[in-house]
């Protein structure tokens, strides 16, 4: 079984339009394919896979502070130990903890001198294990303004991981979060490889490297497609071959397409929406070097 | 002297578990006077972050001067060393054959952890 | 006045718009809040005047003061702390600053050293500046860096805050401290989807919005009609423009590859009350 995870450092470079073409021909090639979506917030790999639900759960992380307004007397003293500045001072002198912000660290808990703070479980958000046309789905979404440490990261995959493993499958295809925080770092321990997305642009290119940056850090071997390469056919070999110099191999370029977003809106994935036609074989070619390269 | 393996259920026949700090518990083995117990470990499966750590501290209370596992992170790997906690890494399909692979002589002590910290 | 332009989807054309605007207001402060990727730099032709680390406390025991009492293991709900062979560990990379640890221990053993997460850039252009945050790679602390990036807005004129994606603690400590702000979209499936968590993540923070559609030609109706069942006000739609693309990625703005929108964006910067016209 081997797990492939789909990043890009700069997010709208193509990540999960690539995460379904892959899912669709790992799924067209042996049958057995497990999916996950870790990009938790903002989560759009279901809008081509159209997942049905069997298994729904909440899901909760860590505490958060709650001050009783009755208890309160204003003292202030939660206000001023707070660094994460999660704690307002009201017009009537009371404190609250504010919406968002609260790490629940419990200092002001441990502060508080009429025990008027409470820490409660918090709520993250909601995971599913769903079945799709491909094969299993494991998929969550975080609550609005939600915390993103990377734990529902974790969870999804390691639900995957377990699911894949104990059915047989031959690829888990993850589809990865942007950037290269805490959900990143969640997405990537302890994968088989990463495929990177860029795109022809200096922005592109400044946050792929820092996302190899991690990648190197962790060991996993790494893999490059450069899409929309014709915008600008210069920096695309200027991203090769700075990523070449990372460790990373690139493994294809696909031009820039009116298509891709019609799949998109068409709800498929690309190899279901594409045509016979050159599109349509860099796609294909692109996987298949893609399993060349991993059982390297 | 009592080491303590990382395993799926509380009896010799169980599942040995590869993984340290989300392993749910540890079955702990006297070698001298051949006692078994077991020591929970389910409170660091939910943890967000830090689950080898606190599963170290954990075996390390329980009185284990040696643990097995499959892979030992950094982090648990440094509290352990600090515990004086011997680590040792086995393959092995149940908790009975990972004791008989220790007293045989045959499992090696390792030198440092032998994956990334991760959070999975 | 803080004008703050984030989205739901990365990719939308957040930072591309953020310079533009800037290039647009003298005396304008633009702060890219994409601390992970901090883009708006490339865009900016002016030198650093200024670069200061940011950095967080952890702790720090005093071995000769410390009983191994566990106190602050206890207390960490970060696990950061574990003791050990009768000595208290620290794991730094764990830690999340909150001070806790040395505020429970009896013997006042703990005090805090500084740990470098990240940095905060001053870049000057001819009539606008930029502050950049940056993370440093592999450390988890982006809200703290935020927090600091968001202390230097412009006290005297307008502030442009560049947000990171998504609707998560990253945006929404970015947010936090603006008055409006823009979500940029695009006509698509996924933009869609990622617009609506955005839109309900500004109506948890009850704070004010609009939209701007970028790339609006490629796609179809669905965000257009999302917007008017939700009484969302579109400020522009931007169409796919190959000279905006490459201009883009060569590191010009918007408005080099594409004059003829300094209209269009200066009658958005009226719409949303910058530039001090109402």
């Amino acid at each position: 079984m081997k797990e492939l995870v789909i990043l890009s450092g700069k997010g709208g470079t193509g990540k999960t339009s690539m995460a379904g073409a892959c899912i669709a021909l790992a799924h067209r090639d042996t049958g057995k394919v497990v999916l996950a979506d870790a990009d938790v917030d903002a989560a759009d790999l279901f809008l081509l896979t159209q997942p049905v639900p069997i298994e729904e759960e909440d899901f909760t992380s860590g505490v958060e502070a709650h001050i009783n307004p009755e208890r309160c007397t204003g003292c202030g003293r939660c206000f001023s130990v707070c660094r994460f500045d999660a704690i307002r001072i009201l017009d009537n002198g009371k404190a609250q903890v504010t919406e968002t912000g609260c790490e629940g660290c419990a200092v002001c808990a441990h502060v508080c001198p009429v025990h008027a703070i409470d820490l409660v479980d918090r709520h993250c958000g909601v995971t599913w294990t769903s079945d799709t046309r491909f094969g299993r789905m494991f998929h969550a979404k975080l609550d609005p303004a939600g915390e993103n440490s990377g734990k529902l990261v974790t969870l999804v995959r390691q639900r995957a991981k377990e699911y894949a493993r104990s059915s047989g499958a031959e690829w888990l295809i993850v589809d990865g979060p942007p950037g290269i925080g805490c959900p990143v770092i969640a997405s990537i321990t302890d994968a088989d490889a990463l495929l990177t997305i860029a795109e022809p642009g200096l922005s592109s290119k400044h946050d792929l490297v820092r996302l190899l940056e991690l990648a190197r850090h962790f060991g996993i071997p790494t893999m490059l497609i450069v899409n929309k390469w014709d915008i600008d056919p210069d920096i695309t070999v200027n991203i090769e071959n700075e990523a070449r110099q990372m460790g990373a191999i690139p493994v294809g370029r696909i031009p820039w397409s009116k298509a891709l977003v019609e799949a998109q809106l068409s709800g498929r994935t690309l190899p279901e929406y594409l045509p016979a036609g050159d599109i349509q074989s860099t796609i294909t070619e692109i996987w298949e070097k893609i399993c060349q390269t991993m059982h390297a | 002297m009592k080491i303590a393996i990382s395993a799926r259920s509380a009896s010799l026949e169980s599942n040995f578990d590869t993984r340290f700090g989300r392993a749910p518990l540890f079955v702990i083995y006297d070698t001298d006077s051949k006692e078994v117990s077991s020591c929970n470990n389910t409170q660091n499966l939910q943890a967000a972050q830090g689950a080898g750590i606190q599963t170290a501290q954990n075996v390390a209370n329980a009185g284990a001067q040696a643990v097995v596992s499959g892979h030992c992170g950094p982090k648990a790997f440094t509290v352990l060393t600090a515990a004086g906690v011997t680590v040792y890494q086995a393959k092995a399909a149940t908790v009975q054959d990972v004791i008989r692979q220790f007293e045989n002589g045959e499992l090696v002590a390792m030198n440092s952890a032998d994956v990334e910290g991760h959070w999975v | 006045m803080k004008l703050a332009i984030a989205s739901g989807k990365g990719g939308t054309g957040k930072t591309t718009l953020a310079v533009a605007l800037a290039t647009l207001l003298p005396g304008c402060r633009l702060l890219d809040a994409d601390v992970e990727e901090p883009n708006a730099r490339l865009f900016v032709n002016g030198d650093e005047i200024d670069q200061r680390e940011v950095t967080m406390p952890i702790p720090v025991v005093d071995p000769a003061a410390c009983r191994a009492c566990g106190a602050c293991v206890r207390f960490c709900k970060f696990n950061a702390l574990a003791l050990a062979g009768g000595k208290i560990l620290v794991f730094e990379e764990l830690c999340h600053g909150c001070g806790g640890c040395s505020l429970v221990c009896p013997t006042r053993a703990i005090h805090e050293k500084p740990l470098p997460i990240g940095a905060l850039s001053t870049i000057l252009n001819d009539t606008w500046s930029l502050v950049e945050g940056r993370l440093n790679v592999g450390r988890m602390a982006a809200p703290l860096v935020i927090r600091r990036l968001l202390a230097q807005a412009n006290k005297t004129g307008e502030t442009i805050i560049d947000c990171p994606p998504g609707t998560s603690c990253n945006m929404v400590t970015a947010v936090r401290d603006a008055d409006y702000t823009i979500l940029v979209t695009e006509a698509t499936a996924f933009g869609l989807q990622d617009l609506s968590l955005a839109v309900n993540t500004m109506r948890k923070l009850k704070k004010r919005f609009g939209v701007i559609i970028n790339r609006a030609d490629l796609g179809d109706d669905r965000v257009r009609r999302y917007c008017a069942d939700e009484s969302v006000k579109i400020h522009l739609e931007i169409p796919f423009s190959r000279e905006i693309a490459q201009a883009i990625a060569n590191g010009k703005t918007m408005l080099d590859g594409a004059p003829e929108f300094e209209a269009q964006l200066r009658s958005v910067l009226a719409q949303t009350g910058m530039g001090g016209i109402a």
